[in-house]
């Protein structure tokens, strides 16, 4: 494993912004990992640590195959992780709002230009993302509909879901979709958390991500297919929304299986803790995504029901 | 008439909700409407000014009303009254979400009844005031997709320079992009600096409204000079500086000033050293309508924006 400086900035009274990433082998570049890209995805960014430590092994072992190049940058955001800030530390700017980049524009084009120019040369580029609103998700693979989606290999990670998402315009600067358009087959995983450690899940990407590689003959073994994927738009993901804001009580966990009509969640009156609204499943099926913030704002999509 | 464009309730003993004040003859008037909306972003205040102005003189002139002006002061309240650019809990930026989604989350149910709220109108200025980092000369931005429909629009609100500048799929995100897209010229005004009122330009914004209220039978007044602003849509002929290298900028010229090829418009500063690290010069003559005024600076950050064209004095 080699460390290496992928973009750097000079800063005047900070540390200068680094961003390293980790090189394992050399020859044909078979796939880039980038693990947080905001400020408080922090599974994303330990999620990757332990893909960095299996790598190691894996090559100490000889197990990788060293005529494949990997590259593994954990976080492209360390300054704004160091003083817990999801954007930009100065402007706010969302850094996965900036590509392909622009190397004479603002701070943050300039470092997804920088980052772009060294990740675009891979074959498959695999992002740790996190959503917008707060709470876990179901583990799967997120790939947007572009017209350039690879799903044979996206089945390869061998997760239980497949979400095929149709861009927004808001997508069309995210890393992913720039990916795609510039022939990186591109992959989002998500594991269940993002400020919240959990080791569970972060070994469950792990191993999804090494039989993605086995299956590209970047690790030199067989490795058990895992799951057999299903695939879903988003748009078939049944919202679940509160229409009173409150506190949150989850009655049911992500990943749990559950009937129609069977309660999911509990809103209740932050002052008088009366229940003021119960929410019930619309239909027979698995908790995708479920709200984890302690309070709810009205029509809030609270569960996310895959039926 | 104050009226409520959308009421949400909020977890803890409070409502939003996004206000307007609607001014409209007795006898309900002709029938045209322009609304004036600001506020998307929390920090931009400089339409705060221009709305308390249309309002004084509507209300102090009533008898020349001839149709509807809707006032929106804050389309973002939670974001005006805690000083923040997007909307809080969310990080959102608010004019990244339009046109919503009527089942959708709370900011966009919001987006959404807030565009239909507009639809309908035959004008509405959306006035912006850069960010804390820009200062800006009074302008007009405007979407090369609605220049025909705009710009003669624009060249009548009293403003100093109007940019026409490319489609970008991003900003078909914003308001302005939605209300054209449904029949409501849209103007997105940009003025002076975020977290600060510019009196002057709030006045010279103020007679632009007017005129165009005039011009489209909303106000039965006088007809007065005003500005003839540089157009520009050609984008060969703005000319982006940003800073070479992390330090404090300091600003030599304001922004409206002419500038010369070589002139100096700021420097970046070494506080610990004393020394000037780089001098920031014009590359080209022209006119300097966008200059930094906060002066931490990252490399890449934004410090000046100049327009290049022929026949500027």
């Amino acid at each position: 494993m080699e460390k290496e400086l992928v973009y750097k900035i000079p800063s005047l009274y900070r540390d200068d912004f680094r961003i390293h990433g980790y090189r394992f082998g050399s020859g044909k570049k078979a796939l880039c990992v980038v693990g947080s890209l905001r400020g408080n995805e922090y599974q994303q960014i330990y999620t990757c640590s332990r893909l960095i430590m299996r790598l190691k092994q894996l090559e100490e072992e000889g197990r990788l195959n060293g005529e494949k190049e990997i590259l593994v940058i954990p976080s492209l955001n360390p300054c704004s992780m160091n003083i817990e800030k999801r954007f930009w530390p100065t402007d706010n700017t969302d850094i996965n709002r900036m590509f392909p980049g622009y190397n004479l524009g603002e701070t943050t084009q300039r470092i997804a230009a920088g980052v772009f120019d060294v990740v675009s040369a891979y074959e498959n580029g695999i992002q740790f993302a996190s959503f917008y609103m707060p709470g876990r998700f179901c583990p799967h693979v997120r790939i947007m509909k572009t017209g350039y989606e690879n799903m044979e290999k996206a089945r390869q990670f061998g997760l239980p879901y497949i979400v095929l998402k149709v861009p927004r315009p808001y997508d069309t600067t995210t890393l992913n979709y720039n990916w795609q358009i510039w022939e990186t087959d591109a992959f989002s995983l998500y594991g269940t958390t993002t400020e919240q450690l959990e080791e569970e899940s972060a070994e469950e990407i792990v191993d999804a991500i090494l039989r993605f590689m086995a299956a590209n003959g970047v690790l030199i073994e067989e490795r058990e297919k895992g799951q057999e994927s299903k695939v879903v738009t988003d748009r078939e993901l049944l919202s679940v929304r509160p229409k009173k804001a409150g506190i949150f009580r989850a009655a049911a966990g992500v990943r749990q299986q559950v009937k129609k009509g069977q309660l999911l969640a509990r809103i209740l009156d932050a002052c008088m803790g009366d229940v003021i609204e119960e929410l019930y499943a619309p239909a027979d099926g698995v908790i995708f995504f479920l709200h984890d913030k302690p309070l709810v704002y009205a029509n809030t999509a609270v569960i996310k029901l895959l039926p | 008439m104050m009226m409520t464009v959308a009421s949400v309730p909020l977890p803890v003993d409070e409502m939003l909700e996004i206000k307007k004040n609607r001014f409209c003859p007795k006898d309900g008037g002709n029938g045209r409407r322009i609304c004036i909306v600001t506020g998307i972003h929390g920090d931009e205040l400089e339409g705060q000014l221009v709305c308390y102005e249309v309002a004084k003189t509507i209300r102090e002139n009533p008898e020349r009303l001839r149709g509807t002006v809707d006032i929106y002061p804050a389309l973002n309240p939670l974001g005006i009254d805690s000083v923040t650019r997007g909307i809080p809990g969310f990080d959102l930026d608010m004019n990244r979400v339009f046109p919503g989604a009527p089942d959708g989350s709370m900011t966009e149910y919001v987006a959404t009844r807030i565009v239909e709220d507009l639809v309908g109108a035959d004008l509405c200025l959306d006035i912006h005031a850069s960010n804390i980092f820009l200062t800006e000369l009074p302008q007009i931005r405007i979407n090369e997709l609605h220049k025909e429909k705009l710009v003669p629009l624009a060249m009548e609100a009293n403003v100093d320079f109007v940019w026409v500048h490319g489609a970008n799929t991003v900003l078909e995100a914003t308001l302005a992009h939605s209300m054209n897209s449904r029949g409501v010229p849209t103007l997105v005004v940009e003025m002076g600096v975020g977290m600060r009122l510019t009196p002057e330009y709030g006045t010279q914004l103020t007679k632009g409204i007017f005129n165009l209220m005039r011009k489209l039978k909303v106000w039965d007044g006088e007809e007065e000079e005003m500005r003839t602003p540089i157009v520009s849509a050609d984008p060969d002929e703005v000319c982006y500086l940003n800073a070479p290298v992390s330090g404090i900028f300091l600003k030599e010229k304001e922004h409206g000033s002419m500038v010369r090829e070589g002139e100096e418009i700021g420097a970046i500063l070494n506080p610990f050293t004393g020394e000037k690290m780089e001098r920031i010069v014009a590359p080209h003559d022209g006119l300097l309508f966008t200059i930094r005024e906060y002066p931490v600076v990252d490399e890449g950050s934004l410090l000046a924006r100049i327009l290049v064209k022929e026949g500027l004095a």
